[in-house]
């Protein structure tokens, strides 16, 4: 090659880095990308294409938003949790409630986003991987309102554990095809999800459901839930008068964390804390903590921290909360970790298990395991704020789909 | 030019390395060459392999089980030179076992094992900067797939950083045997043609002598790799044997030069 250019600043040493081009769309600092099979990379320019314009059509967000109010159920109240705060004995706590959204998470903001975007390119299948099965769902409830076929890849131990979502995604006229290889969960069921647009790829949209995946999905995603943190940062200047001290969400692929994060983003003073799962021990495949354990590198499509062994082979992992329970996470994330802006904490399984416990008891607010996380995380940081300071905690779930789980797990007398 | 391209068409034979186990990898693999292989695909097992179909899935898997890392099959790249000289060596690998190693590493420790060319999966051209740089400074070969699904600008993009040889891609889909073949990989070929000199290798499917006489007609290429991974998988314990008969098979359609070019 005529010109190498070996004075370019690379901006950290790791193995395995991979310096991006600074043209590239859809990078977060260096991570984020597109790495996928020739196959597909036709139909994510289209994608990008198609999405670019909608955003700038006035009807496709007139028309998003009145879904968003008329059938899911926007804007989610802010709830000041006073019990919990008396407690608990110090910050001010107040929930954002994605709990109360139709089908029970936050999942139904991407899906309408991009279900319109199906229709928009006029295909007619529709596919989704699912963890929890709160995607899963959303996504088949979308396909229902909207009329289009709709297969849902979920792993095999998730199916076992989210029972009750499998059921519904199947009321709803959806196929769940069960992924058997691997550790039988999100990550398989991408990779199945994956395989199944490779082959149908003119006529089929991949609904992925998270922050992951190769550009434009973090990107887009992401935008599709920012109406979480819109509402929230409105919200609580009217009930305070001013911003929160703190924000704390569960970080999964990461996107109702990003969502509630990013328009506060700009508010340098509001600390952002996105909560991982620590499951049942530091050691790899114990959790899916990837600021604890993980390094840069590439699974399903972008660039970004990955639980993997010293020759590159993707980690198992492990969560009491499969929305949670995956090796990679968000490229925006691992920028947000690296610059500082937002700081990642792990919350083990039984810290969310408690969790589930104190909110359903002071509140009357049974959470999602996966939010269970979050609020964790707010039971030991609350204590050591102020009473005057004010933390926002993201119930981006509810946990009817973990009861049995719960059965599972706890002793109640 | 390491490739040679001769017979028409040409037999890139695909293995997973470390299935079962890297000594039967190499018996396999010397076998291939023996009974007419031109090129061979080491194929680095990745645990997530979203663009296999069931056969390399499971191939995967089982050389994993006894942790078969990308070190290894350079070394056994470098043990498969030392036997054959003319043969050409691509590493076929999934971007993060290469980004582990570190790039410049990488493709450092092939050009001293005697590869002649790497083709990553998931690394597409928009990608590939720091990688084509790397290939370029040690000689190696950048093989990119082009897919029925590229636009004419894709095609001209890839036909652009591609050196050694282009990999159509005869359908959407995964990798694995199908009954028929489509048109296809005909048609892409064609399209390919408009932008390049360089041969043209077809893989996915292709199973069977009729298969691999048929696009013979069409590329200087035909790359056979679920195929021999499912006999590997049927044949425990004859292996080399198995494959040996089914490239002999395959070698015999294929029309050959009267004489064999050695570099």
């Amino acid at each position: 090659m005529a010109s190498a250019t070996a004075t370019r600043k690379v901006p950290h040493q790791t193995t395995g880095k991979l310096p991006p081009k600074a043209t590239v769309a859809g990078r977060f600092g260096v991570y984020g990308g597109r790495y996928v099979p020739e196959t597909l990379m036709a139909a994510l320019d289209e994608l990008e294409r198609e999405y670019e314009k909608a955003k700038r059509d006035r009807k496709f967000q007139q028309r998003l938003d009145l879904l968003l109010k008329t059938y899911a159920g926007r804007p989610t109240p802010l709830f000041f949790a006073r019990r919990l705060t008396t407690k608990l004995g110090g910050a001010k706590i107040y929930l954002k409630r994605e709990d109360l959204l139709h089908t029970g998470a936050h999942k139904i903001n991407n899906c309408l986003g991009q279900g319109l975007l199906v229709e928009r390119m006029g295909k007619h299948r529709v596919i989704a991987e699912t963890g929890a099965g709160q995607h899963g769902v959303a996504t088949a409830t979308v396909c229902a309102l909207l009329g289009f076929e709709c297969v849902v890849y979920m792993g095999t131990e998730d199916m076992r554990r989210q029972e009750l979502n499998v059921f519904r995604m199947r009321l709803l006229d959806a196929e769940v095809r069960g992924v058997d290889s691997g550790s039988r969960t999100l990550k398989d069921a991408i990779n199945e999800a994956m395989r199944d647009w490779v082959t149908n790829v003119r006529t089929t949209h991949y609904l992925l459901g998270s922050v992951l995946g190769a550009h434009p999905y973090p990107t887009m995603v992401r935008d599709f839930h920012r109406v979480i943190g819109r509402e929230a940062r409105a919200q609580i200047l009217k009930a305070e008068g001013k911003l929160p001290n703190a924000i704390i969400a569960c970080v999964g692929g990461g996107s109702n964390s990003i969502g509630i994060f990013y328009d506060f983003l700009k508010d340098k003073r509001v600390e952002l804390i996105g909560v991982e799962a620590g499951g049942r021990g530091e050691a790899l495949g114990e959790h899916a903590a990837r600021f604890r354990g993980g390094s840069p590198g590439v699974l399903q499509g972008t660039y970004s921290y990955v639980l993997q062994d010293a020759s590159g082979q993707i980690a198992l992992t492990h969560s009491v909360s499969a929305g949670l329970d995956y090796p990679s996470i968000g490229p925006e994330h691992a920028m947000l970790k690296d610059t500082g802006r937002a700081e990642y904490v792990p919350a083990s399984d039984a810290e969310a298990l408690e969790a589930t416990v104190v909110l359903a008891r002071t509140e009357g607010i049974i959470p999602a395991l996966e939010s269970a996380h979050a609020v964790a995380e707010v039971i030991k940081r609350a204590p050591k704020m102020k009473k005057s300071e004010v933390v926002i905690v993201n119930i981006s779930g509810r946990g009817d789909k973990d009861i049995g789980i719960l059965r599972e797990n706890l002793k109640l007398d | 030019m390491p490739f040679h391209f001769e017979n028409k068409p040409a037999l890139v034979a695909y293995v997973t390395c470390g299935d079962p186990d890297l000594a039967t990898t190499r018996e396999v693999i010397l076998a291939a060459i023996e009974a007419g292989a031109s090129v061979i695909e080491l194929g680095v097992p990745f645990s997530d392999p979203l663009a296999d179909g069931p056969v390399i899935q499971r191939a995967s898997e089982r050389a994993l089980k006894h942790g078969t890392s990308l070190q290894n099959v350079l070394t056994l790249a470098a043990e498969i030179r030392e036997h054959s000289q003319s043969v050409g060596l691509v590493i076929f690998s999934y971007l993060n076992p290469i980004l582990r190693m570190g790039l410049a590493k990488f493709c450092q420790v092939a050009r001293l094992a005697g590869v002649d060319g790497t083709l990553i999966t998931d690394l597409p051209v928009e990608e590939s900067t720091e990688y084509l740089r790397e290939a370029r400074k040690n000689d190696l070969a950048t093989i990119f797939l082009a897919a029925p699904t590229s636009t004419d600008q894709r095609l001209k993009l890839i036909a652009e950083v591609s050196t050694g040889f282009i990999y159509a891609i005869s359908r959407t889909g995964v990798t694995g045997a199908r009954q028929q073949m489509t048109g296809d990989a005909k048609a892409l070929v064609k399209r390919i043609r408009r932008f390049t000199k360089l041969p043209i290798a077809v893989g996915f499917g292709i199973s069977t002598p009729a298969q691999f006489a048929a696009v013979g007609k069409f590329a200087e290429g035909a790359v056979v790799g679920s195929a021999i991974v499912q006999l590997i998988e049927q044949n425990p314990g004859r292996e080399a044997a198995a494959v040996a008969e089914f490239v002999k098979q395959l070698s015999a359609v294929s029309r050959q030069p009267s004489a064999r070019r050695t570099r």
